[in-house]
């Protein structure tokens, strides 16, 4: 008896040390070795107490099909010219491509499509008189890997423009939600405008030619291969935005460019701030190439089908490296070289969720919570006393290593404290009272029965723990499901519970039945205070 | 010995108080299907968290009155706008069914109009709230699935420690409380958003364990009396049994929820006040509807 009572002090007071060691950081700053040793991480807070974002985006895995098909397209119009098939017609068909050919073409287009067009299967093929209509689509298979690698891609790039936009976010979680949709979650992001600007964009960067001598018809049309695009707008501009009209084949693309920097007050000829571009060595060629050839031409620098500037091209420009001014901000420029370091987004993403917590409205529901947990727990003790007298006592030191452990578990697994995990905690003190409650009433019913102190303290235990596992077990399945089919704040609810039951039911076993025991083996009262 | 007792030793008959109970119960479930029938065809207080739209909150440095303020937003083009005042602040929860004002963000375009139409009286926003139509609309099924899940695995967790009947009478007081609770958030147009749905879930739980007190004690009561009384009287005496617990248990949960209801702020005020009805229905439920049931099915049987 008395060993085992030794061995459950024992038991309390290591898991009360450990508790205490994780809780540590929250109250005292660790400095030097101490650092090193101990941990020294605080409690994280969610969203809702500390402000900050909460952004759920989908990435548009249909736009991005439909990309894949156009490219494909032109690839086999070039290939099927250089091959020498002679096609009646190419056009887009719904998700895919169809092709026209004469049927004596037909071996040479099959022989094409299985050798230079990995993208593409066959899906039909039907013949009319002489002619030859083929269907080709992207294989299904492949779709669900191109869907799937594009999530992966688009994480990727956006954990990367977090990490490097120096928004002084500490713990960014950036994951994937069901099939194609991505959270993002900033805790205590100070300029949530230039957070949504910077994530969200998709920095696809263009080089196309300015076509100089043409005009908009007053229908709108433009010559052929020809696109009209606005032209950034600066901050303190002014009336609608003005457009240029752009060949709308692209000479140089995003991808080749293997870093941005954002210059200050650099560059030869300007002043202002800008971003300076380097390439890689096949698009310094092709860089090279392209203004050979297009010397006194202006070439226009496009984002996002915006043009960001249009310089005249004064000489061919070798070395890899180009320049984008216009006017920004010095955190523009930071975004901008961000997002043009990092790469464009496989796909658009689309804002279909968005959370904002100001810092104000957080310090004000984390202050009242706390408040009323802290009022909560003084009614509860008070009562307790009250109602129990002695045995009040014991149930509240009961309490009080509940919330110290339920605490200390959530500083050690690292768990996120949400405004419903704090409702959770005093959730999990309530169940801790009809714990005790359950148990006194028990020994209450012993005693009166005439057993003596300790038979009615072993009694009442062990009579009230079937309940106490019942009510308990049925609690955790309820929670175990929240946690599974909770997001956010209510799997935050979830955590708390699911670790308070757990512990309430330790010091229902350890807590409280010790110091009864311990009492009753030192002292041997004839009576029980409850 | 002398006890500090908020009940004497009781004899109550509460399976006589059936019938009465019954009546109280079939009104709170009827109105939780209503309730829910509205919540399913959209026409309930539902947070954007389910109907997609936006919800900006505002403070005001100034007193507005949230008439000038609605008729402000309407004018502007924030069309179906709802304005709910945070208690005693002069703060508002500006709601509208909108996700996109044009090319603007609606919140940009309500605090562009708040600005234009209020330039005395500066404003800074709390917080906002975007969420699409198509995430609301998961949350809802996810919500339910949710609750119907959790209900089958305590059916068949309370079956199993008990037996069928046991099982199939607590769900469906735990049904009756969760429908209750729903009936009583519409009829009052309090807002249902996520913390609604788990104060729901806490609840259906906080219920079943006080119907797991009351069964255990009738189990073993069972075991003790056997054929000796009939099982109303088992139950009569069970209940008084635990009485004193039920009403303590309920008493300190309630004096935390009270704390939390008056101080813990607006946001957590709808979620304590759904745990407070909660509890009381909970309760109710464990004493009036869970045992009687047992009474009802165990004297045709």
């Amino acid at each position: 008896m008395l060993r085992s009572l030794r061995f459950r002090a024992i038991l309390i007071f290591v898991l009360l040390f450990i508790a205490i060691i994780f809780l540590l950081p929250n109250f005292v700053e660790l400095t030097g070795e101490w650092k090193d040793y101990l941990p020294s991480e605080k409690i994280h807070l969610g969203l809702d107490l500390q402000g900050g974002m909460r952004l759920l985006y989908q990435l548009d895995t249909a736009k991005m099909m439909d990309h894949i098909v156009d490219r494909n397209m032109e690839q086999m119009k070039d290939g099927m010219i250089r091959e020498g098939i002679r096609f009646m017609g190419l056009d887009k068909k719904g998700e895919g491509i169809e092709v026209v050919v004469k049927s004596d073409q037909r071996e040479k287009l099959y022989d094409f499509v299985a050798k230079q067009v990995p993208d593409m299967k066959v899906a039909a093929s039907r013949v009319e008189g002489d002619n030859v209509y083929l269907d080709l689509s992207i294989a299904a298979t492949q779709i669900v890997g191109l869907k799937s690698n594009a999530v992966e891609r688009a994480l990727e790039t956006i954990r990367n423009r977090i990490d490097q936009s120096g928004f002084g976010v500490r713990e960014p979680v950036i994951t994937q939600q069901g099939e194609s949709n991505i959270l993002v979650e900033l805790p205590g992001v100070k300029d949530p405008e230039r957070a949504l600007e910077l994530i969200g964009r998709t920095a696809q960067l263009e080089f196309k030619l300015v076509d100089e001598g043409a005009v908009q018809s007053s229908t709108g049309a433009v010559p052929e291969g020809d696109e009209v695009l606005p032209m950034r707008q600066r901050a303190n501009e002014t009336g609608g935005p003005s457009t240029i009209i752009v060949k709308k084949q692209a000479l140089l693309t995003g991808d080749m460019v293997t870093d941005a920097q954002v210059q200050i007050g650099g560059g030869q000829f300007h002043t202002g701030t800008q971003v300076d571009m380097e390439f890689s060595s096949e698009g310094a060629r092709v860089f090279d190439k392209v203004t050979g050839e297009n010397v006194g031409k202006r070439l226009a620098i496009i984002l996002d089908n915006v043009v960001y500037s249009a310089p005249v091209i004064n000489e061919r420009i070798s070395g890899g490296r180009a320049q984008i001014t216009g006017n920004f901000t010095v955190d523009e420029a930071k975004d901008l070289a961000n997002v043009l370091r990092n790469g464009a987004l496989p796909a658009p993403v689309n804002l279909i969720q968005n959370t904002t917590v100001g810092p104000t409205l957080g310090q004000d529901s984390i202050r009242k919570g706390v408040e009323a947990a802290i009022l909560g727990g003084i009614l509860i003790i008070a009562f307790m006393i009250f109602y129990y007298k002695g045995s009040g006592i014991v149930a509240d030191l009961a309490l009080f290593l509940n919330l110290i452990y339920l605490l200390g578990a959530f500083a050690a697994f690292q768990a996120t404290m949400t405004l419903p995990g704090i409702a959770g905690i005093i959730l999990t003190m309530g169940m801790g009272v009809d714990t005790n409650v359950l148990i006194f009433e028990r020994i209450r019913e012993e005693l009166r029965s005439g057993k003596t102190v300790r038979a009615a303290v072993d009694g009442g235990y062990m009579k009230a723990w079937v309940t106490i596992l019942d009510a308990h077990i049925t609690t955790l399945i309820t929670t175990v499901i929240l946690f599974i089919f909770g997001t956010g704040p209510i799997k935050g609810f979830a955590i708390t519970l699911a670790i308070g039951i757990v512990i309430n039911l330790f010091i229902a076993v350890f807590g409280s039945k010790a110091i009864f025991d311990w009492i009753i083996a030192r002292y041997k009262p004839r009576s029980l205070s409850i | 010995m002398k006890f500090r007792e908020i009940t004497k030793k009781t004899s109550i008959d509460f399976i006589g108080l059936r019938n009465k109970a019954f009546v109280l119960s079939f009104v709170l479930v009827v109105l939780g299907l209503f309730g829910f029938v509205m919540v399913s065809i959209g026409k309930a207080n539902l947070s954007v968290d389910f109907t997609g739209g936006t919800s900006v909150q505002v403070r005001f440095s100034q007193p507005m009155a949230i008439g000038n303020l609605r008729a402000a937003l309407t004018q502007g083009g924030i069309e179906d706008v709802e304005i709910q005042q945070v208690v005693g602040q002069n703060d508002f929860i500006i709601k509208t069914q909108l996700q996109q004002a044009g090319a603007e963000k609606v919140q940009d375009r309500i605090s562009g109009v708040i600005s234009k139409a209020f330039p005395g009286n500066k404003f800074q926003v709390l917080g906002s709230d975007m969420v699409g139509p198509s995430v609301g609309k998961t949350l809802k099924n996810h919500a339910i699935l949710a609750i119907i899940l959790s209900l089958i695995a305590i059916v068949i967790y309370i079956a199993w420690r008990f037996n069928f009947v046991f099982g199939v009478a607590a769900t469906i007081a735990t049904f009756h409380d969760v429908l209750a609770l729903l009936g009583i958030f519409f009829v009052l147009h309090f807002e249902m958003n996520i913390l609604f749905i788990t104060a729901l879930l806490t609840i259906a739980g906080y219920s079943l364990t006080d119907t797991v007190v009351v069964y255990d004690r009738i189990r073993e009561n069972m075991a003790k009396m056997k054929a000796r009384s009939d099982i109303g009287q088992v139950i009569n005496v069970s209940i008084n049994e635990v009485l004193s617990r039920t009403l303590i248990t309920s008493l300190t949960v309630l004096l935390v929820l009270a704390a939390l209801l008056i101080i813990g702020g607006h946001v957590l005020f709808d979620f304590a006040f759904a745990l407070f009805i909660g509890v009381l229905v909970g309760t109710y439920s464990s004493i009036f509807v869970a045992s009687p049931l047992i009474y009802l099915w165990r004297r045709r049987a």
